[in-house]
């Protein structure tokens, strides 16, 4: 987002959940559907009165399952549309996920992670849900998944969700936690001139000639808008470039080949990170969402102390920036990988990372954030 | 009058994949009827299905066809229709589909009575995986999961979607088209959640395991339980056990529809601006 000094910008002191629909209405979302769940149920709040104040739809549906679905139906008439969970309703949606993914329909889901398994901690903070992010629902498709960690840019990566579905017509994630969206914080609201808005590719061809998966026009074939005079077929069954079913082996690897490289060939284009004081690290601390602000804390008190200690954030979580942080990892002494769950982004490191240095884990669950001290403590063991 | 079947239908992915003598083709033919006397525009319908051997009638249909995730298709239908209240969104579903893993997306649609029309195709069996007994399928009836009689109360698929609120019901049988093809037009025409339940046959999966393989034999079967709702009135309790009322059950114009009630929430929160 580029800020423009000469803007006057709307200041608010808003948590998270707030932040996450007022840029939803921003980025065009004008169709919600939900249930609700703690502690994601403020951003349903608002849109069920911000919503029809712009002649957008709210709805909340009978479970976690129909509002997943009710926002696919809606993205199909061609309406951005989003739904907003935690982790058991996330669970829950991940069969219409995982269709959505398949039909290439363009939506975002918020998951405002808490507590888990099961019921877990409805009302505190958890990171759990990330590896559920990139595989909970079956078979194999592209994920991508946003991790902000700050008031602006949950506003800025809520935009940023809109954007990339609808630019490569698949469901993108954004992960928050439960301090991210109940913790109030000053914002700038940027001015709408201060970023771009992508529509989905829509098609231009005659309606005869229009196939909803051609591979003609690329790795993302343009959709449809239901009732704009192009009848087409929809199916979770594996297709051809038509949209009926087919048993073809070929076409079901083509497609789903298709599918996944959409999205992995373009990595570069929407990788995001934030590194801070990593060109001399010794030690290489990687975390995302409110866990990275301990992180920084962390990193400054280990520099005070005289380590030389460095942050890697990565912001698109899914697909992981892999070739930065095996750029980075190249000389280092270690890594620490703080997460509010029992060890799961160090899966990521570990496969990632190109170093026989030790990498540890900081992982804390319970409902209580990770402090700057138990990241330190681990630094200092590692030095 | 010609009734235009092909004008609605995809020739070019015929044979259709159901089984011969199976209810489903009278059924279809029966909803393109009613679109056709109706004369509704086939780039203002979307056609929306679960999963099931009834779920794939939308790939045969020329509209906008969605075949969804099995029992969810309610959910996404009430995404497209509340996003566009101006078009017209049927759904299609089995007994399974429909009253079983869709269940409370049944019931729901019912008690916000957003303008669909739903059509359910009970044959009492879960057909496509193989047989197995579903929420329609009569106590002690054989299915592959019932192999010694199913021990389960069923449905009664009409009665449950007149009490969740939904303001147009009827049943129909596959033993009569015309009936059939009149209660689904009443259907379409209706402002509300409507639902037509078709008392329909799976010879293959149902029949075979309970002594009526032959599809004109459980059609008769069928159509002999069968009690119009006219002469349903007059008779017992007793008389009407193990009985299916068919013809219009239950019709309801004072509830006001979900999307036209949404619209006034639209209009108080922008007059509020």
């Amino acid at each position: 987002m580029d800020k423009n000094k000469n803007i006057e910008r709307k200041v608010v002191f808003w948590p998270g959940n707030i932040i996450v629909a007022e840029a939803a209405i921003a980025a065009g979302c004008r169709f919600f559907g939900g249930y609700p769940i703690t502690p994601s149920s403020e951003i349903a709040h608002v849109m069920s009165k911000r919503l029809p104040e712009v002649k957008g739809k709210f709805i909340q549906m009978e479970d976690e399952i129909a509002a997943m679905g009710a926002v696919i139906g809606a993205s199909l008439t061609g309406m951005k549309a989003m739904t907003a969970t935690s982790g058991p309703g996330f669970s829950l949606k991940q069969e219409n996920i995982g269709y959505a993914c398949m039909i290439e329909a363009p939506c975002v889901v918020v998951n405002v992670m808490r507590g888990g398994p099961s019921t877990g901690l409805p009302t505190a903070i958890g990171q759990s849900d990330i590896m559920q992010a990139r595989w909970g629902t079956h078979g194999d498709r592209p994920v991508i998944a946003l991790t902000p960690a700050y008031s602006d840019e949950v506003y800025s990566e809520t935009i940023r969700a809109f954007n990339l579905a609808e630019k490569f017509r698949t469901p993108v994630f954004l992960l928050i936690d439960e301090v991210l969206g109940h913790l109030s914080e000053r914002l700038e609201i940027p001015d709408p001139s201060e970023y771009e808005l992508i529509e989905r590719p829509r098609p231009t061809v005659k309606p005869e000639d229009y196939n909803p998966y051609d591979p003609s026009f690329g790795d993302v074939p343009p959709i449809a808008d239901y009732f704009s005079g192009y009848r087409y077929h929809t199916t979770g069954l594996n297709h051809d470039m038509t949209g009926f079913p087919t048993t073809s082996q070929e076409l079901g690897q083509s497609e789903q080949e298709r599918m996944i490289r959409k999205v992995m060939s373009k990595v570069d284009e929407f990788e995001s990170y934030e590194e801070y004081m990593t060109e001399d690290a010794d030690i290489l601390i990687v975390t995302f969402g409110s866990t990275a602000r301990a992180a920084m804390v962390a990193v400054s008190d280990a520099r005070a102390a005289g380590i030389k200690a460095g942050l890697f954030r990565p912001i698109t979580l899914w697909p992981f920036p892999e070739d930065k942080l095996r750029e980075l990892s190249k000389n280092i002494k270690g890594i620490v990988v703080p997460e509010a769950n029992l060890g799961q982004l160090i899966y990521e490191i570990q496969r990632v990372a190109h170093c026989d240095a030790p990498i540890v884990g900081v992982n804390k669950v319970g409902g209580v954030p990770i402090y700057p001290n138990e990241i330190l403590v681990k630094i200092k063991e590692l030095v | 009058m010609t009734i235009r079947l092909a004008h609605y239908l995809r020739m070019n992915h015929m044979p259709h994949m159901w089984c011969p003598g199976s209810g489903i083709g009278i059924i279809v033919k029966g909803i393109l009827t009613a679109f056709d006397e109706l004369s509704i525009n086939k780039n203002d319908l979307a056609f929306i299905s679960g999963i099931g051997c009834t779920s794939r009638a939308p790939g045969y249909l020329d509209m906008y066809t969605l075949h969804t995730t099995h029992g969810r298709a309610l959910s996404f239908a009430t995404g497209v229709k509340f996003s566009r209240p101006d078009k017209n969104v049927v759904v299609i579903s089995g007994d399974g589909d429909s009253t079983a893993i869709g269940g409370n997306h049944l019931i729901h649609a019912c008690r916000r009575n957003i303008d669909i029309t739903m059509i359910i195709v009970n044959n009492n069996i879960y057909g496509m995986t193989g047989g197995q007994y579903s929420p329609t399928t009569p106590t002690g009836a054989k299915a592959a999961t019932s192999p010694w009689g199913n021990a389960d109360h069923p449905f009664d698929v009409s009665a449950l979607c007149k009490a969740a609120g939904a303001t147009y019901v009827a049943r129909a049988h596959v033993g009569s088209g015309v009936q059939l093809q009149r209660l689904i037009k009443g259907g379409l025409e209706h402002k509300g959640f409507a639902v037509i339940e078709v008392l329909s046959n799976c010879h293959t999966q149902y029949g075979r395991r309970n002594r009526l393989a032959d599809p004109i034999d459980l059609i008769n079967d069928v159509a002999k339980k069968t009690v119009n709702v006219r002469q349903a009135v007059k008779m017992s309790e007793e008389e009407l056990e193990g009985k299916y009322v068919v013809g219009l059950i239950h019709k309801d114009e004072s509830r006001k529809e979900y999307c036209e009630a949404y619209d006034e929430v639209i209009k108080r929160a922008t007059a509020s601006r």
